[in-house]
């Protein structure tokens, strides 16, 4: 049996087993049933991927089964392995494999921790799905079982209204997307007879400068075809636009966060437009449309990071921010390096998610870093952890020695775009190296508002919880004093710790960080010279995604321009040093001097304001409008009951013969069969 | 199977068992129906079994002259093949949900059940036209008992609507039919579908067919009589109304409209666009705003006919397929939605959304299944709500993409209208008691809902046994309208500088632009 098999369907078999198995089998049956499939199907991956690294490997097609075969519309089940699969394959299985481990630590006092292993399972294997797949339509059945996926884990706490809504909304959102990706697969049909991804790119090519009508409108072919498709990446890539969603997904619990809407589903789109590079290859139009909206969302993501106060929305929005990164590399041609940056941010931001997990797991469920601080000490391991991860997603190295992950790949990127020679590329990188500079002065206020200062913790409720619970107060004497106790514990102990001791997170919760930090600290070192390297990357594509050899030595060639992203790296890090740690004063007086900006970031542009009043409250006024003025205004007022009205006067005048309607209706049917067979008798 | 009129016994089984039913007390008769409509099933799996795909388009053809040339002529096609095993699948669980939660006339209604389902099969099976027209016709009647004695509060309302409407298209229809079968001389429907009316008189025959047609479907605005008469129906009345009775009007267009009319069908290709692409964003924010869960998910079908009117006036193979896989998975679909309905109403008899709340906590069986039906609803791929929505859609974009954009909007409003309905149903906390004390399903229920699940499932993951039957047909039917294709809007042309080395666009690049 080809491996490939057992990678993508174990995790549908456990996420079935335990699903179905649920409180029969018991909470440590399942859970080892889904992380032991997880494990295997990432021990499975690894070596198909070293043989892609080492160069022996060719693609290969595994069918599965027939799925639809509809005039000339044929599209199988069956699983592509190449390298970008491959390298999608240990991404997804190793972050999941870590997750579910850690989840064991971090979900362990949840009642319902068999439909959460279940579910996580269920999202690899659409994942897998979605990577593996050879034609479009198995694409987007693994992109909706990501969706589903995700609106199940959103709404894991389902008794409560925000985590509810925040999957609604998820799930609504991508919809939007999902409707430019339907149309683009509509249309790639139409175009290319098939839906076969090999064949498409194939053909690719030979359609640049061809146009197509549609709407009313003729346009070049393939930038149609690239741009309908691309809305579909933005809504599961949360693109500006489309990426409000994504904030909100932080309602699921974190370990989810790690790895839905940071290493893996989120960055679907990013791989969609590899996947498919040979065609975003031949219309330069859509490409700089893909380089524009990932720069734009690369900085206003990073802006709106940089207020927050929830530390899983710092992160949240440091993701949105990345994957603009990513999204301009692959606009400007650079499809190595935009999947390189997504390998790398694979690991350090399941990282940092998980490190989050972790000291929110130490300071019971408080996630307000306004109430963190000083907590390098009672964490060791955890502060460690989130280190590592800051120093790859800054970027922080010395060219030519050592770097952490973040710094090869974003500099590949930045590199790229300004060797593009293009005007969007070059428009990227200005917004990509300011953002880097944002990137940076986020991350380390994480770091600094959490871990150092002096405790804060005394003014958060999940705390001054945790203290009364241990104190051994009963809920109700806490409801009734909480007055009390409060003055109280802030009296008894002054330091700002309300007496409450953080602890630090099990083992199993450990091990993952541990691994991923290695991850976050060695990615980029390693594979560096296969994925962006000017020998190493067309050997290593093989054709998976476009390799433009010119570009990559332009961007060996841009001279002191390659330093701009460490200066601002190290700019980032003393804003954020002197305002959170030298001068802890000057965030407050720069909120005073300039709220208004303030403001504007902290409410993320107003986009969810704007939205409800576009979208939302339109659509339940009109369904209300359609319905009351409609249906039963219009059509019932002047169609049945005006008929009805029209038949009784009529009826009342005319005759009395019948009175019920089902006579009538009998009688009409009479008339009908007597004047068939009459004339069947005359003809 | 030669010689042997399965057809008939068909037919006559589920008669015989509802004569059978007027003359026994109610346990009796729930015991007579469900194996009526078992058996009837059972010879369902045997048609199937037997039908030769890529074989004589016509198979179990039985012809008797009953008198002065109107005759007993019966066979089926693959199209009437499935929407038949529809029926017949869809009978045994409608039974099952009244097992209970009628408690009235029992004998009489489930005489009216299977006295429905003998008429449904006779539509699906009719070679003759005014054969057809009096099982299409007759077929309104049990269903009109159903509602006005069984239903709900409002039912003489619902059921007088459901009339009004449908008695508007039949008169005309059954008036085209006579000039038909006197300008063809054959009420034999296999002959008029290969039949070339005059082009000037095939406009008024449409029309004349189309009334009829659109009030069965319903399309818009004819549709108002459906949340009405799905909310005061019975759930079983529900299930069979939203599964097999809602498939006979595109079953009318396939058989009728298209094949009999190609050319008024070109011409009037727009209306029929115009009026689907209107149903399928009105009636899905009306369904966002329902209270009333049987009417959300009553509007939602109309929302799913409007995919099956622009697939059948795509024109192509596609889209004709995929029109006939979203009937067979809306008619599993809102069925079974409608029973998780009815289930919930048998234990808390109401449907308003707000009464529920927290479902999740003390129904954990049914809140899987909900959502499983909720997501089949929403076309997720791996259910058949997808494949059919999918090549219905690829389908009709091959002609115009403004329709297929418009329509595809769907996808979106009712992901926002199921899943907001499923919140409020089965997320949440437990806000009333009562229906927080709701017991799980019981083996009744699971054996009324697995079926429908595993079902959408297989159709969803493995078409091929659904698309294989039927395949030799819409062939047929696409040649038939071969002559009347529209042009699509898309028309590719290549650039004037190509590529060196390229190929010419493919041929069937520009296959719906011809």
């Amino acid at each position: 049996m080809n491996p490939i098999l057992f990678i993508v369907f174990l995790p549908l078999l456990a996420a079935i087993v335990g699903g179905l198995g649920n409180r029969a089998l018991g909470n440590t049956v399942v859970k080892s049933i889904t992380t032991g499939a997880l494990f295997l199907s990432c021990a499975l991956s690894w070596p198909i991927f070293l043989k892609f690294i080492g160069g022996s490997a060719e693609a290969s097609v595994t069918p599965v089964l027939q799925w639809v075969h509809s005039g000339g519309l044929e599209f199988d089940w069956a699983l592509r392995v190449d390298t970008l699969t491959a390298v999608m394959l240990v991404v997804i299985t190793t972050v999941s494999a870590l997750v579910h481990l850690y989840s064991w630590g971090y979900m362990d006092e949840d009642p319902d921790q068999p439909r959460f292993f279940a579910y996580l399972s269920l999202f690899t294997f659409a994942m897998l799905m979605l990577v593996t797949a050879d034609n479009l339509v198995q694409m987007f059945f693994g992109w909706e079982g990501v969706g589903l996926a995700s609106y199940l884990l959103i709404g894991f706490w389902f008794k409560k209204p925000s985590a509810n809504a925040a999957a609604i909304k998820a799930f609504v959102v991508n919809r939007v997307g999902d409707l430019g990706f339907m149309m683009g697969i509509f249309g790639t049909f139409l175009v290319f007879g098939t839906v076969s991804i090999p064949e498409i790119l194939h053909a690719a090519p030979g359609m640049a400068g061809s146009t197509i009508g549609f709407l009313g409108h003729r346009f070049d072919t393939m930038t149609v075809l690239c741009i309908l498709l691309f809305i579909g990446a933005m809504g599961k890539s949360a693109q500006l636009g489309l990426h409000t969603w994504l904030p909100d997904a932080m309602e699921g619990p974190t370990p989810v966060s790690a790895l839905i809407h940071a290493a893996t589903m989120v960055t679907a789109g990013v791989f969609m437009v590899c996947r498919l590079s040979p065609m975003f290859h031949a219309s330069p139009a859509a490409s700089s449309f893909v380089t524009f909206i990932g720069a734009a969302t690369c900085i206003f993501a990073a802006t709106v990071g940089t207020t927050q106060t929830d530390i899983k929305r710092v992160i949240a929005y440091s993701t949105c921010s990345q994957l603009g990164y990513m999204f301009f590399a692959a606009g400007v041609g650079a499809y190595g390096a935009a999947m390189f940056h997504l390998v790398t941010h694979a690991f350090f931001k399941a990282l940092l998610f998980l490190g989050a997990g972790s000291v929110i797991h130490a300071m019971h469920h408080e996630q307000d870093m306004r109430y963190y601080g000083g907590l390098r000490k009672q964490i060791p391991w955890t502060f460690a952890a989130m280190t590592a991860g800051t120093l790859a997603i800054t970027g922080v190295g010395i060219a030519g020695i050592f770097g952490f992950a973040g710094f090869y790949s974003k500099d590949a990127i930045l590199e790229a775009a300004f060797a593009s020679g293009t005007e969007m590329g070059r428009f990227a990188w200005a917004l990509g190296v300011f953002a880097a500079l944002l990137t940076s002065f986020y991350s380390w206020r994480l770091v600094f508002l959490t871990f150092f200062g002096k405790p804060r913790w005394d003014q958060s409720e999940h705390i001054q919880h945790a203290v009364h619970d241990a104190h051994g107060h009963d809920s109700h004497a806490h409801d009734d004093h909480a007055h009390d106790d409060h003055t109280h514990a802030n009296h008894a102990h002054g330091d700002g710790t309300a007496g409450y001791h953080p602890h630090e997170s099990p083992i199993s919760m450990m091990i993952p960080l541990g691994v991923l930090s290695l991850g976050a600290v060695l990615a980029g070192y390693v594979f560096a010279p296969h994925f962006v390297g000017l020998e190493g990357a067309t050997e290593f594509w093989k054709g998976a995604v476009v390799v433009d050899t010119h570009l990559i030595e332009a961007a060996e060639h841009i001279g002191a321009w390659s330093l701009a992203p460490t200066i601002v790296m190290l700019t980032g890090l003393f804003i954020a040093w002197y305002s959170y740690i030298r001068n802890p004063g000057f965030p407050a007086a720069f909120v005073d001097q300039f709220g208004v900006l303030y403001r504007f970031l902290l409410n993320k542009w107003y986009f969810d304001e704007l939205y409800d009043v576009l979208f939302v409250r339109p659509a339940f006024w009109l369904g209300r409008q359609f319905w009351k003025i409609g249906d039963i205004g219009i059509i019932d007022r002047f169609g049945p009951n005006g008929a009805a009205w029209v038949v009784a006067q009529g009826s009342r005048a005319a005759t009395k013969l019948q009175s019920g309607y089902l006579y009538s209706y009998a009688l009409v049917m009479l008339v009908g069969l007597v004047g068939a067979v009459s004339w069947v008798i005359a003809r | 199977m030669s010689g042997f009129p399965i057809l008939s016994t068909m037919l006559l089984v589920p008669l015989v068992g509802a004569v059978a039913c007027l003359k026994v007390e109610a346990k009796a008769a729930r015991t007579i129906a469900l194996a009526a409509t078992l058996i009837d099933f059972a010879l369902g799996v045997v048609l199937w079994l037997n039908y030769d795909i890529g074989g004589a388009q016509w198979q179990f053809t039985e012809r008797a002259q009953l008198f002065a040339g109107f005759q007993w002529a019966l066979g089926i096609d693959g199209i009437a093949l499935l929407l038949i095993m529809l029926s017949v699948f869809l009978m045994p669980i409608c039974i099952g949900a009244s097992w209970k939660s009628i408690d009235k006339r029992v004998g009489e209604y489930m005489a009216a059940f299977l006295l429905m389902e003998t008429l449904m099969i006779g539509v699906f099976s009719a070679q003759d036209l005014f054969l057809f027209y009096i099982f299409f016709e007759a077929g309104l009647i049990p269903m009109y008992l159903i509602i006005g004695i069984w239903g709900g509060a409002d039912r003489i309302y619902a059921s007088y609507k459901f009339f009004l409407y449908t008695l508007l298209g039949s008169v005309l229809m059954l008036i085209a039919m006579f000039w038909m079968a006197n300008e063809a001389g054959t009420t034999d429907i296999p002959t008029l579908m290969a039949y070339s009316f005059p082009v000037a008189a095939q406009k008024w025959l449409w029309l004349a067919f189309f009334a009829s047609f659109a009030v069965k479907m319903p399309m818009w605005p004819v549709h108002t009589w459906l949340p009405d008469a799905h909310v005061q129906a019975p759930t079983a009345g529900s299930v069979i109304l939203a599964g097999v009775l809602l498939k006979m009007g595109g079953y009318g267009f396939i058989r009728f409209s298209l094949p009999m009319f190609p050319e008024a069908s070109a011409q009037f290709a727009w209306l029929i666009f115009a009026l689907s692409m209107i149903a399928v964003v009105y009636t899905s924010l009306v369904a966002l705003v329902q209270h009333d869960m049987k009417k959300l998910i009553a509007y939602s079908s109309v929302a799913h006919m409007g995919v099956v009117t622009i697939g059948l006036f795509a024109f192509n193979r596609i889209g004709l397929e995929g029109t006939m896989i979203v009937m067979l998975s809306h008619g599993l679909v809102a069925g079974a939605l409608f029973l998780c309905v009815g289930i919930i109403y048998d234990r808390l008899h109401t449907r308003e959304i707000d009464r529920y709340g927290g479902l999740a906590i003390n129904m954990p069986r049914y809140a899987v299944f909900f959502m499983l039906f909720t997501m089949a609803s929403i076309g997720l791929p791996g259910t058949s709500g997808f494949v059919g929505e999918f090549l219905s859609l690829a389908g009709v974009y091959q002609i115009s993409s403004w329709v297929a954009l418009v329509c595809t909007t769907g996808i979106i409003l009712g992901a926002a209208y199921m899943l907001y309905l499923y919140r409020r149903v089965i997320f949440g906390v437990q806000a009333h008691a009562d229906a927080a004390a709701m017991p799980d399903l019981d083996m009744r229920e699971i054996l009324m809902v697995v079926p429908l699940g595993l079902a959408v499932l297989w159709m969803g993951v493995y078409p091929e046994s659904f698309l294989a039957p039927m395949r030799k047909d819409i062939a047929t039917l696409d040649a038939r309208l071969a002559q009347a294709k529209p042009r699509g809007d898309a028309n590719v042309k290549m650039g004037p500088l190509k590529v060196a080395g390229a190929k010419p666009a493919p041929a069937v690049a520009a296959e719906g632009a011809k």
